[in-house]
Order: structure tokens, then sequence, then C-alpha cells
């Protein structure tokens, strides 16, 4: 299964409940503003690096390119869009979290 | 007549107090970029502007931002032309930058000419803590918030 999140989450709930909800063998994708959940130093960083054992946590490389963002916490992929089709093809079902 | 709807106001050198609230991160939605825009329409009319960032507004004043491979307007470059047009005042919070690991260093410069010191050139992002930043917002006359 494929879990896409695009909003921050400090502003919104949503990656925490994607992660909740994301089994062994699965992937999330942060993508758009989704994407400072895969920041170093942040409250969240704890949970991503010991999730990412289990699921693949991927973070789309333009959106971080676009909000500035380098310190990518170690275990998070970041893939570009021909990286993001794939993961598509590759995990289904596919939840957009809003 | 005694129940005429007055029209004409005289409000020539009313100046208020306005804060430009920002939370909401870059590019995600297009809050961010509404903001600029109606700050820097608002420094057409000679108000008292404040900008304040926090939460993921701090995020709007990152450093570094290349927009190329996502098609959109990189609007960095806007926020250090405020200066130019006498906004001098953006104040981001303490805390929410600490909760991000963010420090001054990784934000944009931006600078104003201070009229009243020989047009001496300082800066105008300053880091407030919460409290100094909720008791300025309850000494405007109007906060946009987004």
């Amino acid at each position: 299964m494929l879990h896409l999140v695009n909003k921050s989450p400090f502003e919104r709930g949503a990656f925490e409940s994607a992660l909740n909800m994301a089994r062994k063998g699965s992937a999330i994708l942060l993508i758009e503003d989704g994407v400072y959940a895969a920041l170093k130093n942040t409250p969240f960083e704890d949970k991503v690096s010991a999730a990412a054992k289990d699921i693949r946590i991927c973070v789309l490389g333009p959106d971080l390119e676009a909000r500035g963002v380098d310190q990518v916490i170690e275990g998070v992929e970041v893939v570009d869009y021909g990286g993001f089709v794939d993961l598509t093809v590759d995990h289904t079902p596919v939840q957009s979290w809003l | 007549m005694s129940d005429e709807i007055q029209t004409e106001y005289d409000t020539a050198g009313v100046e208020k107090k306005f804060m430009f609230l920002n939370r909401k991160a870059p590019y995600g939605t297009i809050y961010a970029l509404e903001m600029l825009e109606t700050v820097l329409i608002s420094a057409a009319f000679d108000q008292d502007v404040t900008l304040v960032f926090m939460d993921d507004g701090v995020y709007q004043l990152k450093k570094g931002c290349d927009t190329k491979a996502v098609n959109m307007k990189n609007f960095s470059a806007t926020y250090k032309a405020l200066g130019d047009y006498d906004i001098s005042k953006l104040f981001v919070e303490k805390e929410s930058m600490e909760a991000r690991g963010l420090t001054q260093d990784d934000l944009i410069e931006v600078i104003y000419e201070d009229e009243d010191d020989d047009w001496a050139e300082k800066p105008a992002i300053h880091v407030k803590s919460r409290d100094e930043i909720a008791k300025l917002m309850e000494e405007q006359d109007v906060i946009i918030s987004a």
C-alpha cells in the first residue's frame, strides 16, 4: 500500500495518522508541504527513523528543493517524479491522506 | 434629512496598526503568496505594518528555495523587496523556529533603509518570543491572518 501525505505534520495530523496506519512492507510518500515531516531536528524525527525500519518512507525531491530543505532524516529516501510513478506501481492500493 | 447614511469619511492621515500573521508553509497552498501580495498592496497606503511569521509560516523565509523542478514561481526575492516598500518589521516567532530546528542563519536576509538614521541599512527580520508577539497582537487595529 502507498500512503501519500501532502500536508505539514505541524499543521495537520494526517502524517501521524498515516504513520499509525502504515503496515510493514508499505510505503509512505511525502509530497508538497508533507516534505517537512522528513526533516532532521523536528519532534517527528525519532518516530520517522523508527518507522523507516519496517516501512519505505520516501520524500519528493522537487518539493524539498522548492522549500530550501536539504537535511533529510537518515533512512528516508529522496525520489523524483519518476520514482513517484514507480511507487504507485509497486504499492497498491494508493491512499491520498487529506 | 436626518436619516441620511454617512458616505464621506475624512480619513486623510489616519494611520492604523496592521499585523499580517503568516502561519502557513509556502508553495503547498496559495496563502503565503496571497498574503505577500496583500502586504505589497497595503504598503501603498502608508500604514504601520508588521509581518509576523509563526508555526509553519517561518518556512516562508527559509533560504535556498529552488522551485524550478516544481514549476512554480519562486517568491523568496519578493520578501527581500519589502524593505523598499518601507516595511521594516518582520517578526519570526522563536518557539516556532526551535520546534523546526531552525535558526536565523537558515533564513533569508531582508534589509531596509532607516530614514530616521541617515538611511542606514538595517535588518528587517527579528526573532521575537511568543510572549512578545502575543502582546503585540493585542495592540493592533487590524489583524489579517492566514
